[in-house]
């Protein structure tokens, strides 16, 4: 155990001591892994905001009630009443065509033309928020509520979140795809660093395995460093990510406020962080370990 | 402690390095194999430490059969050898004490313990003085005295030395030869390959003589 404990970390130490040693060549390599890594990892904090906004602006999905234009205040009374009673109605705003038209008027700009109209041409609605999750549900809530005599036409608001949600299933596959092209990447880099290590330090291990150096002896510290390297390239991504974030989060929120969307980014979570540090590793532990059981062999004493 | 039977080493291009060489150096033990150049006087060496394999014939070291010895089984032999090879072999990008540590750091020593046994090791060469010193600033007697640090820091039951003293005048020379026997007059077997006639004359040890890859009687 001991033997075991003070192998490894000697096999630890010369790992930080060799990435210290071309500090040059260490920053390249960590700042191509961390670019090439920072790609999918961006695109896919991208999608869980993209998703996090969606569920934000539609949370519930919603129905709009639109009313008969020559509807009453007791046909509204009526479906209040109606929509209270209902148990699948979670809640319901109403919207009546003065005050749709008194909003269209200072949104829009457009408050001459309005004011120009003999009447308003724009009907009483209710905004209703269903407990109904499935399509199917929803879809039959939007039948039963269109037959109400009051109502001229009953409207499913979230069918664009359902096209966005397809489009972040379809946004997600790609980032899996790119994540592992650009592995690849990282594998290649771990593979030739370690490798021009091995070919600077012939005389070493050539030494070590003369005075009785196991295999894995050898082998430990490059497996080591290339599961370092990996680290510090997804800690790298990590932190571009985060720059990438702070310079558009600013700029971001300005714009979501003119949709009156009260958003900020989120950054990967704690969870996703610790994965990307731990997988950037374990590829670079891969790489080395492709590269040493190429190259070691090569180093035979002579 | 090693023995040789009916030991051959021939080389894929047909040249016969050794031919039936048969020997054997009890413990505690101490040999010279001497021979013209090319005699194979490194071969045999080599050969102790399954740095090369026989052709065919039996080698036992510390009860083991090194001619089928398995490869993950030979650094484990090579720690119980010590080796102070011709071309030394330092590194030279560590200092005089990271050289003798090597060997402790492979067979996964303690720090404390460790320091303590390099040093030991330098006292005995006589370098205890030049520890933090870079190779490259030493003598050549005290680049060999490095090389014999580094062989007996992990105490072996065996002592291989392929030309100590080649490139060493005779001061020099003398002095590494006695050193050797100091370590074997404290029951360390040694086995020196020397083709240094004048020192011989000197040496009451016994002799093995190789002359083109066979042993003279």
């Amino acid at each position: 155990m001991n033997v075991w404990l003070s192998h490894h970390l000697h096999a630890l130490a010369l790992a930080f001591k060799r990435l210290g040693r071309a500090p040059l060549g260490s920053l390249l390599s960590i700042a191509v892994i961390g670019i090439a890594f920072s790609l999918p990892a961006g695109i896919y904090v991208l999608l869980e905001n993209l998703q996090a906004l969606s569920g934000q602006v539609s949370g519930a999905p919603q129905l709009s009630l639109f009313l008969r234009l020559d509807v009453d205040k007791d046909d509204v009374a009526k479906i209040e009443s109606y929509l209270e009673q209902h148990p699948p109605v979670a809640s319901f705003k109403f919207v009546s065509k003065d005050s749709a038209l008194d909003q269209l008027k200072q949104e829009s700009g457009l408050a001459d033309v309005m004011n120009g109209l003999e009447r308003n041409p724009l009907p009483d609605a209710f905004v209703v928020s269903t407990r109904a999750l499935t399509p199917e549900g929803l879809e039959a809530l939007r039948m039963e509520l269109g037959q109400l005599p009051q109502v001229e036409y009953a409207q499913v608001d979230s069918a664009w979140a359902k096209r966005l949600d397809a489009l972040l299933k379809l946004g997600h596959l790609a980032v899996l795809l790119l994540g592992a092209l650009l592995s690849f990447s990282l594998i290649a880099v771990a593979f030739n660093t370690i490798r021009l290590q091995i070919l600077t330090m012939q005389d070493e291990i050539e030494v070590a395995k003369l005075i009785g150096a196991t295999t894995g002896f050898v082998r430990r510290p490059f497996l080591y460093f290339g599961a370092l390297q990996g680290m510090v390239g997804g800690a790298a991504a990590w932190l571009i990510i985060s720059a990438g974030i702070y310079l558009t989060d600013d700029q971001l929120k300005d714009l979501l406020q003119l949709y009156e969307v009260n958003f900020r980014l989120y950054h990967l979570s704690l969870e996703d962080s610790l994965s990307l540090l731990l997988f950037s590793a374990g590829l670079g532990w891969a790489g080395a370990w492709l590269s040493v059981a190429n190259h070691l062999s090569q180093v035979e004493p002579r | 402690m090693i023995s040789f039977s009916q030991v051959y080493k021939r080389y894929p291009n047909g040249y016969e390095a050794l031919k039936n060489i048969s020997f054997s150096l009890e413990a505690g033990e101490m040999a010279l194999i001497t021979g013209h150049s090319g005699a194979g006087k490194t071969t045999l060496l080599r050969l102790i430490a399954a740095i090369e394999r026989p052709t065919s014939g039996s080698i036992i070291v510390n009860g083991q059969n090194v001619s089928t010895l398995k490869g993950g089984a030979i650094p484990f032999l090579r720690r119980n050898l010590g080796l102070v090879f011709q071309d030394q072999k330092i590194l030279f990008d560590r200092n005089v004490f990271q050289n003798v540590l090597l060997p402790l750091q492979i067979s996964g020593f303690g720090s404390t313990a460790a320091t303590r046994r390099v040093r030991a090791a330098l006292d005995k060469v006589g370098l205890l003085n030049r520890e933090k010193a870079w190779p490259i600033t030493l003598s050549g007697g005290e680049q060999q005295r490095l090389c014999i640090a580094r062989a007996i820091v992990n105490r072996p039951s065996i002592l291989i030395a392929d030309e100590p003293t080649s490139n060493l005048d005779a001061d020099y020379a003398r002095d590494i030869m006695d050193m050797f026997v100091s370590f074997n007059q404290v029951g360390v077997a040694i086995l020196i390959a020397t083709h240094d006639v004048e020192l011989l004359g000197s040496m009451q040890q016994r002799i093995l003589t190789l002359n083109h890859g066979e042993l003279a009687a």
